[in-house]
């Protein structure tokens, strides 16, 4: 009891402190901040413009794709879908330019065909009541079977008249020397946690990840909010495919497999409960940043690149364990 | 005239009666304290009334009008409101936005519209007060004790104005002290002229708090009576089948 109160007096003096210090993302960009910096003194080339260019670019994928994924596991859900999405998304807008359409018919194409995915698990998870990890596990396999089928599993890396203006979207650096895909990147945190905080589709996506029996009982239109929920994870998926062809510049069918992982490891270093409920889209970008930062400092370090599966694994382990014991310390 | 009243209502579940021509009047301000066994039709009675079942015979009339409902959804258009027993709430968000919730306050120009916070959180504030709740519409409902979450649950009833208020076991899982809290949000509500209906195994509770008590045994109305004109002992009786009729 004693303690109690005087947790309730520290609470009350320092809000601000004890709101930040709750926050799993804060205790992430501590310790990115703290990587950057060690990394600035232990290495000359950390802090080159070069490398933060590259650093800052490197993670955009995975973030974007986190900040849909965040949203997805908000809602208590999963997709596994995501990599092969990416492939076929890509797939599709570098087969269509090649045939000679325009980098709008393109986009509009690749982006359409994640949409239509997204809603084919949605509606699959949502009015049939399947489990989202065997829907979404399902649609990996679909996916990246569609991407060979649509390329005959070949290299596309010819883009057609639109070719300058799409390796343009995705390489180039349109603001003070930021590369393009890291501003796309800001938009879209800022995008979602404008949605996830301030609209009423937001609210949804909080209440069916809290209590989904709830969120019926009160009215909430839970099937309609998920459907949505799973296509804006593929689009998410879709945008970061449309971006990541333009930077390679090449399209092989092999892209993104596996990255379903890293963007669920992300999600849930930056805060994102898999039980549902909890995360925010700041969380999804810093925990992507974490694991790009871990990712570079393992090579600058001279530390064998085979390493860093075990420190991405053991940050989120060391992640999910610190909430839990924050959990078992609080009085309820 | 009466709020609610229902005529003959039977229901059934192929070949189970689970209920059998009841019928029953609601007044308003009145608590309505509805009795019995495990089985005995007290759930299938309340879900009829909230919309989720039709009944398969006898007719429902609100002040007079037939009432027939498809969806809990046209429940709350007539002003039934339910708190549930496990009082569907979201831990993860706060007191306002589960009260708010599915029914959120917001402000905006055409489609572009926002949650309105400040408004959510006021009006909270200001029934949690009428309701005499300490509750603080920012807390997170996680945090909160048994008592405050029903002063949520229940909050949720009065930004509709709803008329008539179904109340599923509200004492069944807290300590002593918050059921005199919860009892105590029953009078308020009943103040303001809404009909309730109090739910409950809770001899003591329902003797304290309704003005009549209906007793339900295997889908049959068995005693329908003043409070003051029974007693705990009889409606034990009644419950187990001890005394047949009342």
């Amino acid at each position: 009891m004693e303690i109690q109160l005087d947790d309730n007096i520290k609470r009350a003096r320092f809000p601000l402190l004890t709101w930040l210090t709750s926050r799993q993302a804060f205790w992430v960009s501590v310790a990115v901040i703290l990587a950057c910096i060690f990394l600035s003194f232990a290495t000359n080339s950390f802090a080159t413009s070069n490398n933060l260019f590259n650093v800052t670019r490197n993670f955009t994928f995975v973030a974007i794709i986190a900040l849909g994924m965040t949203i997805v596991i908000i809602t208590g859900g999963i997709d596994l879908s995501v990599g092969s999405v990416l492939c076929l998304c890509s797939m599709i807008l570098a087969v269509v330019m090649h045939a000679g359409y325009s980098i709008e018919v393109g986009i509009a194409a690749s982006l359409g065909t994640a949409l239509l995915i997204g809603a084919i698990n949605g509606v699959l998870i949502a009015y049939l009541g399947i489990p989202p990890f065997v829907v979404t596990l399902g649609m990996l396999s679909i996916a990246r079977s569609l991407a060979m089928v649509a390329s005959n599993n070949t290299v596309v890396f010819q883009f057609g008249p639109d070719h300058d203006k799409l390796l343009f979207l995705g390489g180039g650096a349109l603001l003070f020397g930021i590369a393009n895909p890291v501003i796309y990147m800001l938009l879209l945190t800022l995008l979602t946690g404008f949605v996830l905080r301030f609209t009423r589709f937001g609210r949804y996506v909080f209440a069916i990840g809290g209590n989904e029996h709830a969120a019926i009982v009160t009215g909430v239109p839970v099937r309609r909010t998920k459907v949505a929920v799973y296509m804006i994870s593929a689009l998410s998926a879709g945008i970061a495919g449309v971006i990541e062809t333009g930077w390679l510049g090449a399209v092989t069918t092999n892209l993104g497999s596996g990255m379903e992982l890293q963007v669920i490891a992300a999600a849930v270093i930056g805060g994102a409960n898999l039980a549902g409920g909890i995360g925010t889209a700041y969380g999804a970008l810093i925990g992507s940043a974490l694991i790009e930062v871990i990712r570079n400092s393992l090579g600058l370090l001279g530390i064998s690149a085979f390493w860093q599966g075990t420190f991405v694994g053991s940050f989120i382990i060391v992640a999910v364990t610190f909430d839990r014991i924050r959990n078992l310390r609080s009085p309820n | 005239m009466a709020l609610l009243e229902l005529k003959n209502v039977s229901k059934h579940f192929g070949a189970i009666h689970a209920l059998n021509e009841v019928s029953l009047s609601l007044e308003p301000g009145q608590v309505l304290g509805l009795m019995g066994d495990n089985g005995a039709g007290k759930s299938t009675l309340v879900k009829i009334v909230a919309g989720n079942f039709r009944p398969t015979h006898g007719t429902m009339q609100m002040e007079g009008r037939d009432l027939s409902m498809h969806r809990p959804i046209e429940a709350r258009r007539h002003g039934i409101e339910i708190v549930h027993q496990d009082l569907a709430l979201c831990d993860n968000l706060s007191a306002a936005a589960n009260v708010f919730l599915g029914r959120e306050i917001r402000k905006g120009v055409g489609p572009f519209k926002i949650l309105d916070y400040a408004t959510m959180y006021r009006r909270a504030g200001q029934i949690f007060a009428e309701l005499r709740s300490e509750t603080r519409p920012r807390d997170l409902v996680r945090q909160m004790s048994g008592g405050q979450r029903q002063a949520v649950a229940i909050a949720r009833t009065r930004i509709a104005d709803a008329r008539i208020v179904l109340m599923d076991e509200p004492t069944a899982a807290i300590s002593v002290r918050q059921v005199a809290e919860v009892l105590n949000l029953v009078r308020r509500l009943r103040d303001r002229g809404i009909a309730i209906v109090f739910i409950s195994h809770r001899m003591p509770d329902v003797f304290s708090v309704a003005d009549r008590v209906v007793v339900l045994r295997r889908g049959r109305k068995v005693a329908d009576k003043d409070v003051a004109a029974s007693s705990p002992e009889e409606v034990t009786g009644l419950i187990t089948g001890a005394i047949e009729h009342a």
